[in-house]
């Protein structure tokens, strides 16, 4: 079938051009095509992004190889990107899972920091008392942590499923809550002495870092990389076989390819809705967990810099694949690594956005073949 | 604690909201979803503001911010309707970008001190009418009036005129509009565009007249997604989502204002200066727009309306569809 691009209906155009652009509806999607338009769309939105920071008076090469180099240039740099990207990973699957069932959770930030909460719970309650060994107090604080991230997660998804309440608006008033939520432990009952966070975790609640292991590998010294990297890695296995190898996944899918096909072939819409985001909360909030367990050590206001907003991005940039997503993460924790130092400080949120834009706007790509064709004069 | 005061101050408040929630009225009766609205309200703050600050003419910021949120919209028409991707996508791409570039260009702007305002308005005569007189007609700003005159023509548009007509059917039905020759592009075009301006002007109503000053991405801080959820519990009504953001901001009002007494009603306060109520305090808007978006989800299902039946499906001419 062979669409005209809408924007171009030649009967209405007063002016003719003498090439008109035309939109083929491809059949096929060859294979190498998302990455290439990925790829493409990225190095097209750095392009704009450099147009935009040079009009603004910056110098955009400098700003990209300072970038770079502050995020890459060394071992010790590089540990600290993969510190970053820790937590996109996990917020950026529990984004890539929902997003496979067209559920719209824009709040793994919320969940985030619940995680976060029910991590810290654990040790400062104290559901375990002090100087309970590691084996036993980190197992806990996944727990709490996922606990608090799925339970939160799991509003949204109760209120989509058996009230067709929409999941965008509440998870995004749920983020507001938590953040508050968050405040009034940390201010108040947790509060370190009036200070706006809570005492130190004991070292049993500390996730290990390569550094501590320094004295057998010189070489780990200084290096921040904490076990919760692995728990990324490992969750994103468990995220593929879910989505690609389980029959879970063949309905998540199909839902979010089709809804109606699904309903036809019977798969249970509501359920599903709620299982997706509570373990959409959980993995979010395991991100919650990891970061204070393994960065902060403390529960305080500011531990997350839009994690769970940049995560969206990560799962788009992906395309909801989640090998993809700790790529992409990477990527984005040494934009957000490297940002820290740039100003103006709305760079960095400026390029995310503009390089969300080209990805989707790249997609039209991957649905048409776009063609020149001249006209008869 | 003074009813009137609370009440002057949601109406005033509400106008933001208001503009915010009219202009995405438009946008999704077209078919549009733009959850952007946030991001275009930050350009329209910050280009609004910063107009003022440079050239010392609020007016001319009002104007220059109104059109940067249209202009910021068209990005958003291009990708989801010529290029026909993902709206909610789209839209949260808009947000960030918005907020990107508002604190970008904002950088200095929050060192800006006090700005010339757009002036403030008592109307002679409907300010003497008791209790609604203080509360609609006093000291209010002139876009206050601006809003009690765009809801009855917004309404007025969309269900008693011909374009509106146009507007819902496209909205509703795009194929048999397109087929009764009511170009579908060209009017969603048209209605996202209205959307953005609207957004802009409601960004630049914060900044000239509301509460004046830049203070980054805190300026709108988060109305935006306010004005959308607006939306939804006025099931895409202009008349009640009018009700709903004066509503709203006087509750918002109230819940500072009732942490200021030592005594209410006669008895001890127990609001006044307690920190740990403060927080849960400041999460009733939040949990209240959940709760009425439950209620009214209720509401719809009952009686069988809700969203425009093509919300968010990208028209492809000649494809199946509605």
């Amino acid at each position: 079938m062979t669409t005209s691009a809408p924007a171009h209906q030649p009967d209405r155009k007063p002016v003719r051009l003498p090439w008109a652009i035309l939109l083929e509806r491809r059949l096929e999607i060859p294979r190498w095509l998302p990455v290439a338009t990925t790829i493409g769309a990225v190095v097209v939105a750095l392009v704009i992004s450099g147009v935009i920071l040079w009009f603004a008076g910056g110098d955009p090469i400098a700003i990209f190889i300072h970038i770079v180099r502050s995020s890459f240039g060394s071992l010790g740099v590089l540990s600290d990107t993969l510190v970053m990207a820790t937590p996109l990973i996990l917020t950026g699957l529990a984004c890539a899972l929902a997003f496979r069932m067209r559920l719209w959770n824009i709040g793994a930030e919320g969940q985030f920091l619940m995680g976060a909460w029910g991590a810290s719970a654990v040790v400062l309650i104290p559901i375990v008392p002090a100087g309970t060994p590691s084996i036993i107090t980190i197992p806990l604080m996944m727990a709490g942590g996922m606990a608090a991230g799925g339970v939160y997660g799991a509003i949204p998804g109760i209120l989509k499923a058996f009230r067709g309440v929409n999941e965008i608006i509440v998870t995004l008033m749920l983020n507001y809550i938590a953040a508050l939520w968050i405040a009034y432990w940390v201010f108040g009952p947790w509060s370190e002495a009036g200070f706006q966070l809570t005492a130190q975790f004991p070292k049993e609640a500390w996730l290990p870092r390569l550094s501590d292991y320094s004295s057998a590998v010189p070489a780990f010294s200084g290096l921040t990389v904490h076990l919760g990297l692995i728990f990324g890695l490992v969750a994103a296995m468990l995220v593929r076989f879910l989505l690609f190898r389980s029959r879970s996944g063949y309905e998540i899918r199909l839902i979010g390819d089709s809804p109606r096909a699904a309903r036809y072939a019977g798969i249970n819409v509501a359920r599903n809705t709620v299982i997706v985001f509570a373990l959409s909360g959980a993995l979010a909030g395991l991100a919650g967990m990891s970061e204070v367990s393994g960065v902060v050590h403390r529960l305080q206001q500011a531990i997350s810099p839009g994690y769970g907003f940049t995560a969206i991005i990560v799962a788009y940039i992906a395309k909801l694949h989640p090998y993809g997503v700790v790529v992409a993460s990477i990527a984005f924790g040494a934009l957000i690594l490297a940002g820290r130092e740039i100003q103006p400080s709305g760079i960095p949120a400026m390029i995310q956005g503009i390089i969300l834009f080209c990805l989707i706007a790249s997609e039209v790509v991957l649905r048409y073949r776009v063609r020149l064709e001249r006209r008869m004069a | 604690m003074d009813p009137t005061i609370i009440l002057a101050a949601g109406v005033a408040s509400g106008t933001v909201l208001l503009f915010a929630a009219v202009g995405e009225i438009f946008a999704e009766r077209a078919g549009v979803i733009n959850l952007g609205v946030e991001g275009m309200m930050l350009i329209g703050a910050v280009v609004a503001f910063g107009t003022a600050v440079a050239t010392g003419n609020a007016w001319l910021g009002l104007v220059l911010g109104t059109l940067a949120g249209g202009l910021l919209a068209v990005l958003h028409a291009v990708i989801t309707i010529s290029f026909q991707a993902e709206q909610v996508v789209s839209g949260l791409a808009l947000t960030f970008l918005g907020t990107g570039l508002a604190r970008v260009l904002g950088e200095d702007l929050s060192k800006a001190g006090a700005i010339a305002l757009l002036p403030t308005l008592t109307i002679p005569g409907l300010a003497a009418v008791p209790a609604i007189g203080p509360i609609l007609f006093t000291d209010q700003s002139v876009l206050v009036y601006v809003g009690y005159i765009v809801v009855p023509m917004a309404w007025y548009w969309i269900n008693r005129t011909r374009p509106g007509l146009h507007l819902r059917a496209v909205g509703e039905s795009p194929t048999a509009a397109d087929t009764l020759g009511v170009d579908v592009y060209r009017l969603r075009y048209a209605y996202v565009v209205v959307g953005g301006l609207f957004a802009g002007l409601a960004g630049a109503t914060i900044t000239l007249a509301i509460s004046p000053g830049w203070f980054g991405d805190l300026t709108v801080n988060g109305q935006g997604w306010i004005a959308i959820a607006i939306v939804i519990f006025a099931q895409w009504g202009v008349g009640r989502a009018a009700l709903g953001a004066y509503a709203f901001a006087a509750i918002q009002r109230l819940l500072i204002d009732i942490q200021g007494p030592e005594q209410l009603f006669g008895f001890p306060n127990p609001f006044y200066v307690n920190h740990t109520l403060t927080f849960f305090l400041g999460m009733v808007p939040y949990v209240l727009i959940i709760a009425v978006l439950v209620a009214v989800s209720g509401e719809a299902i009952r009686k069988r309306i809700g969203a425009p039946a093509a919300l968010g499906i990208s028209y492809v001419r000649g494809e199946r569809g509605h």
